[in-house]
């Protein structure tokens, strides 16, 4: 039997829901030797900013359990490297490209969104207001509704694109930014982020970190995500891009019974570079077995389930 | 070109200390390898320990396809690798990295590794010999023991070692061993790994005495090929250095470019 597995994200046709998440895959080209970028919904890139980023001082990773910690610290090469050089470098692989972005201020949001404009081979961005490992800017944006909202409007101002706003769970109640989203214009959320944590060096009795604090990610944290996504479903009429922790089609599944139109595999790249591939790949393999004309049918289904009432 | 390939286990066996010698049928990687590459490891199967780990290739047999890695049971990820018998398949991406690349005008060579930096100096010493240059191993360890995790005596290398205890030859650190024999050997290049602080020393001595070559750097590592920017140090000139990463843009890097923490 053939299915659908195309979806659509704020007017944006994808052909299957995978996609990979921001920073893991740096800006894909590291990734081709080992997985068929075209065979993705989806290539989400490392964020950028308008100017270069050197990033956090080293150690950037440690190893928890079923997870991973970083603080990477957005390094990046800036906006008109971005421009200049790697967009055009990636026409060849023929996957939609969602540029992630973030500033240290809402201006710089908005310079970001005005230079990216028009320029070919953006399929949408996706505005980073959850980094947790910056000093300024980044989640600070994404822990306040009205501030989410004033990011997520002067970004729509500058940009035909579609905007879809990446929430952070560090927040008390999620869906109260992805309704401030919501209400300034966003297209679509994509929803986890990392969760704030830190790990001490016993040895050396000091954070492990240089950057002392960092960003969870990983099989550890997708329970954390998947409610995320079940809360802001019910909330929000938007779709949803999940994540957190995908490290097979069964837990993208996972996502998308709970309320994820598309999900994105991320923490999985770093220890098997075909994993998002294998995902796409698992889900549609999915629908044959279970005899499910359209991956739509599913997105949400687990809020319809008897018994399966509200949080 | 690198790949993800499950690899047979030819043999895997304790040495030195606490260390393990792994033999891996793996021609595809026998043939592209190159000294100080490595091997991104998947030391068990499931999600906790989670990441790889990058083990660097420490001898390459061509004809039989074979790749040996060698490392130290330190953490919970190399505990469950050791517990991997012969027969057993293990998962490995690689060969990664940027290796040794001696100019071919320097003829006469040092190889420095202190404690597991020893790892990768087999495979270089190994492709030296056959372009007949001279080669001098100095090999440091805390103890002679420990010595025991690499045996040079199947090349025609001249070997000098160095222990922190005074058990076996030259007492004290392989970078004062090299120093006090620079003068009679007259090394026109040096290849180096191990610890942070002996590098550091090395490479000071190494300015010194106006002698370039190359030292392979260690980080803690996510993807292992350069897309998630973790494995990161720093290159360029006091003052004027970039980020690079470890995995990628390494492991080996010119000595005299490292700026140290």
């Amino acid at each position: 039997m053939s299915v659908a597995t195309a979806v659509e994200i704020a007017g944006l046709k994808l052909k299957n829901p995978v996609m990979t998440a921001s920073g893991t895959v740096g800006f894909g080209e590291e990734y081709a030797p080992y997985l068929d970028l075209s065979k993705l919904g989806a290539l989400v890139i490392k964020t950028v900013t308008l100017r270069p980023r050197a990033g956090n001082p080293p150690p950037r990773i440690a190893e928890t359990p079923a997870g991973v910690l970083n603080a990477v610290g957005l390094q990046n090469p800036g906006v008109e490297v971005l421009v200049r050089d790697v967009l055009p470098r990636l026409a060849r692989f023929e996957v939609p490209v969602i540029v992630s972005i973030a500033g240290e201020t809402v201006d710089e949001y908005a310079r970001l969104a005005a230079r990216l404009e028009g320029v070919p081979g953006i399929a949408a961005l996706e505005v980073n207001i959850s980094c947790p490992n910056v000093k300024a800017g980044g989640i600070a944006f994404g822990t306040h509704p009205d501030m989410a909202a004033e990011v997520v409007a002067a970004v729509k101002r500058h940009t035909g694109f579609p905007v879809i706003v990446k929430l952070s769970p560090n927040v008390t109640d999620i869906r109260t930014i992805a309704l401030a989203a919501a209400g300034a214009g966003a297209g679509a959320l994509s929803l986890i982020n990392t969760l704030s944590g830190m790990v001490i060096d016993v040895e050396r009795r000091r954070p492990l970190l240089g950057n002392v604090s960092g960003g969870l990610s990983g099989p550890a944290i997708r329970p954390v995500a998947v409610r995320a996504v079940w809360q802001v479903y019910q909330a929000v009429n938007l779709p949803l891009i999940g994540m957190g922790g995908i490290m097979t089609a069964r837990d993208a599944l996972e996502f998308i019974m709970a309320g994820a139109r598309a999900v994105a595999v991320g923490t999985a790249n770093l220890v098997n570079p075909g994993a998002a591939g294998e995902v796409a790949a698992g889900l549609a393999r999915y629908l044959e077995e279970q005899g499910i004309a359209d991956i739509n049918e599913l997105v949400g289904v687990a809020h319809r389930a008897e018994g399966g009432t509200a949080d | 070109m690198s790949h993800v390939l499950n690899c047979k286990i030819i043999s895997h066996r304790r040495v030195g200390a606490d260390c393990r010698r792994l033999v891996l049928a793996a021609p595809q990687v026998a043939q592209a390898a190159r000294p100080g590459q490595f091997l991104h490891v998947r030391c068990g199967g499931t999600a906790d320990p989670l990441l790889r780990r990058p083990l660097s290739i420490h001898d390459v047999d061509q004809e039989q396809g074979l790749v040996t890695l060698l490392y130290r049971v330190v953490g919970r990820g190399t505990a469950l690798l050791a517990a991997r018998r012969s027969g057993e398949r293990v998962n490995v991406l690689g060969p990664l990295g940027r290796g040794f690349a001696p100019p071919p005008a320097h003829r006469r060579v040092a190889l420095i590794g202190g404690g597991l930096g020893i790892a990768p100096l087999l495979f270089l010493a190994r492709e030296l010999v056959k372009e007949e240059r001279e080669v001098w191993v100095f090999h440091g360890a805390r103890t002679a023991v420990e010595l025991g995790c690499a045996d040079f005596s199947v090349l025609p290398v001249q070997l000098l070692v160095a222990t922190d205890d005074g058990s076996a030859g030259h007492a004290g650190s392989v970078v004062g061993l090299f120093r006090e024999s620079a003068a009679k050997m007259r090394p026109d290049w040096v290849a180096a790994a191990g610890p942070h602080g002996m590098l550091r020393v090395l490479t000071s001595e190494m300015r010194r005495l106006d002698l370039p070559g190359e030292v392979s750097l260690e980080e803690r590592m996510g993807c292992g090929i350069g897309g998630c920017v973790c494995c990161s140090c720093r290159i360029g000139a006091p003052g004027n250095w970039q980020y690079r990463r470890v995995c990628a843009d390494g492991p080996v890097f010119a000595a005299a470019e490292v700026v140290w923490e």
